[in-house]
């Protein structure tokens, strides 16, 4: 589904991605952790399209289109989806409404006929119950005055209802508590299908308690530098990430 | 902000078209031969005439104003023609009687003037240059007594009402603009709502320059006696053309105990081309008196187009408890200009106003919002809410924000809340993430913003007004 090849990406003149290679088959669940500043928002960031980042090498091919020639928008219609680290707030702008709209641009992309009022809510109103998301925060504006939990509830409210093939979650768990993660974590569950992938970045093991990953790989100064089962997030929560830097370290000298 | 962004195509203003009907034009240049022509044209009274002769005289001895925060290079008072006319008929005994060309026009601008094709409950008064050209529903309006009229039909049939109000809240002298209307006046929309009637319509008029070199000068009055409601709605358009052109118009409002009326504007006027070549000079006062008790005004304007905008729809609350509110929507783009803004002048007890302004600045536009709130003496336990947020979309444009607050009573409440923004990149990406094109984005963000003031009008102009918006800031992007 997704194939990262040799990716190089700069931010502001300084090389962050070094080199990154990375494959998803459909159905998996990626986790990608590693330490502060290693590149693992900035992978995220490249996937959906943000202009800012500038790819200085490399390939990324998706469902075998060069992902790379697709503005944000069409990336977002061919079924990639963000849940963002600090989601934004547009005031005024009802939740639904930006959502509806959402779901109707990539419903054309797709040639389908866009969903009326009526069954968009009820549509929503299924996802809203796995959510746990009530009326009220439908109508607000988006993300306006949204609690840290309720925003990244929403967010995964948002990728049920999009329903998309390659979900990118950016550090979803930080900041939540217990069970605002279980709640999450039970949004992405409920999506986890042989036809979709998950790329789940994180800095904890926590959150792989509840959704558990395919493969972990640990990002290290933009390269991905070790890659194994669910039980590697379990060795990097003992002993942190050290060892595979002293590893990679001598391995090179 | 990003390149693709840039490169959007600037969506071309799309009622630009001009319409070829045989005019009558008066000369260019403005003396009282012009204005004695306009006067018997319009077989006006005596009175009339020397109101206009006078104010003339007045704007003889006054300078335009240089305080607004616009630019522009001087005007030629003398290079404009101050009245031009569809040659055809004069009296309409029905639609059949209307040029097909101006209904075309009317059409184009999405106005059906066929009452069977109209918005179900929207009567219209269509103003072609200088002449109102027909009103729609006026016997139906007549069976309650409402009157909905050209301005020189109202001169005509209800002289009375006229005489007693015209110029009651805008005198000749008011101000160079006022003044200049006042001399040259040549049509506008009349409406008188009788004691406790509320209007079973909402009233509309449609305001279009055809013609060149000509300036609009429009005038309207609203009257709505003890107990009466009114909502009233005027939208305007104007053909591209390379020269500027002068809209000076003069609004009045009166409204007596217990009375309400609602006037939304929404002023499409051609902006002007993306280099500043162009557009309509949009020089308008507007004012409304709050006499009696309870009485209640509120102005609604979107203000989309036009090349320089000034204007400030003002309250004069003299009722004790009468209610003042003024909701805007001001967007320049390319290289537009507007100063405007609103004047609430507390004068009877427990009055009170609101005021909420949203200025969208892109492109090169400058956008200053201009407000005076004023509480007399004597306006005990007067109160007012003003809440004033600007949004830049791109950096090459401003935002500006000059309150005034005058406060001589000791008990008034003064709330003022103001904010600037940045359409921020981060709240276009978020949407692009989910699917809309950064053009749709920019539409969705700024119509949030104004959900405020929008939900002030009447339902179907509340739709024209986001797709007006949406369409302004096509291109703005950048």
């Amino acid at each position: 589904m997704l194939e990262i090849k040799n990716l190089h990406v700069n931010v502001e003149d300084q090389e962050i991605l070094k080199g990154l290679n990375l494959k998803v088959n459909k159905g998996e669940v990626h986790s990608i952790m590693g330490p502060n500043g290693s590149g693992k928002s900035t992978l995220a960031q490249v996937l959906a399209g943000r202009e800012s980042y500038k790819v200085t090498e490399g390939e990324i091919i998706f469902e075998g289109k060069d992902l790379l020639e697709l503005s944000p928008e069409d990336r977002a219609c061919e079924g990639i989806f963000m849940a963002f680290q600090y989601p934004v707030e547009i005031p005024g702008v009802a939740n639904t409404y930006l959502l509806r709209e959402a779901l109707n641009s990539v419903r054309k992309y797709r040639g389908e006929e866009p969903l009326k009022h009526i069954e968009f809510v009820k549509f929503a109103k299924e996802k809203m119950k796995i959510m746990d998301i009530g009326d009220n925060l439908l109508k607000r504006g988006v993300n306006e005055g949204f609690s840290g939990g309720e925003k990244k509830r929403n967010e995964i409210f948002q990728m049920q209802i999009l329903e998309p093939k390659l979900s990118i979650l950016d550090e979803t768990d930080s900041g939540l508590d217990i069970d605002a993660l279980k709640v999450v974590a039970g949004g992405v569950n409920a999506l986890r299908s042989p036809e979709r992938a998950f790329l789940i970045i994180t800095h904890y093991q926590r959150l792989l308690d509840y959704i558990v990953p395919d493969f972990v790989h640990v990002l290290v100064d933009g390269k991905i530098v070790k890659s194994g089962g669910k039980e590697l997030a379990y060795e990097l929560e003992d002993r942190g990430y050290g060892w595979i830097e002293e590893e990679k370290t001598a391995a090179n000298s | 902000m990003s390149v693709d962004l840039e490169k959007l195509a600037e969506q071309e203003y799309k009622y630009g078209f001009v319409t070829d009907v045989e005019q009558e034009v008066a000369p260019v240049g403005l003396n009282e031969d012009v204005i004695r022509m306009i006067s018997a044209k319009k077989n006006e009274p005596e009175w009339l005439l020397e109101w206009r002769l006078n104010a003339y005289k007045h704007w003889l001895t006054m300078k335009e104003p240089k305080w607004p925060n616009v630019h522009y290079p001087p005007i030629d008072y003398q290079a404009t023609s101050y009245y031009a006319a569809p040659k055809k008929k004069q009296t309409l005994e029905s639609l059949d009687d209307l040029d097909p060309e101006i209904k075309e026009a009317y059409d184009k601008l999405g106005i059906p003037l066929d009452e069977q094709k109209m918005l179900a409950g929207v009567a219209v008064d269509a103003v072609f240059d200088s002449v109102s050209v027909i009103t729609t529903f006026k016997e139906k309006l007549a069976e309650e007594g409402v009157i909905f009229c050209s301005m020189s039909e109202a001169v005509q049939e209800h002289p009375e009402l006229v005489k007693k109000y015209l110029g009651s809240v805008v005198p000749h002298n008011d101000n160079f603009y006022a003044a200049l209307n006042t001399a040259v006046f040549t049509d506008g929309s009349f409406v008188y709502i009788p004691k406790g009637v509320r209007c079973p319509m909402e009233l509309s008029t449609y305001f279009r320059i055809n013609a060149e070199n000509t300036g609009q000068f429009e005038r309207t009055l609203i009257i709505a006696e003890e107990g009466s409601y009114v909502s009233y709605l005027e939208g305007c358009t104007a053909p591209k053309r390379d020269e500027n052109q002068l809209h000076a118009a003069v609004v009045e409002l009166i409204a007596h105990k217990d009375a309400t009326i609602k006037y939304s504007t929404i002023q499409n006027w051609y902006p002007g081309d993306s280099e500043g070549k162009g557009g309509i000079y949009n020089f308008v006062t507007k004012r409304g008196r709050c006499l009696g008790q309870n009485s209640h005004i509120s102005w609604t304007q979107v203000e989309t187009g036009s090349a320089i905008t000034w204007k400030y729809p003002s309250c004069i609350l003299e009722g004790d408890n009468s209610v003042g509110e003024f909701y805007s929507v001001a967007l320049t783009n390319r290289r537009q200009q507007a100063d405007t803004g609103t004047k609430m002048i507390h004068i009877g007890k427990n009055t009170s106003s609101t005021i909420i302004s949203k200025g969208i600045s892109a492109g090169f536009g400058q956008n200053t919002y201009r407000g005076l709130v004023q509480i007399g003496k004597d306006a005990t336990s007067a109160r007012n809410y003003t809440q004033c947020d600007s949004m830049l979309i791109g950096d090459k444009c401003g935002a500006h924000t000059f309150p005034y607050i005058e406060v001589k009573n000791s008990t008034a409440q003064m709330e003022h809340e103001a904010s600037t923004s940045k359409i921020g990149e981060d709240q276009i990406f978020y949407c692009q993430q989910r699917g809309l094109s950064a053009e749709d984005a920019v539409s969705l963000i700024v119509n949030g913003f104004c959900k405020d003031v929008f939900k002030e009008l009447p339902f179907e102009f509340a739709v024209e007004a986001e797709k007006l918006l949406s369409i302004s800031l096509e291109g703005s992007v950048g």
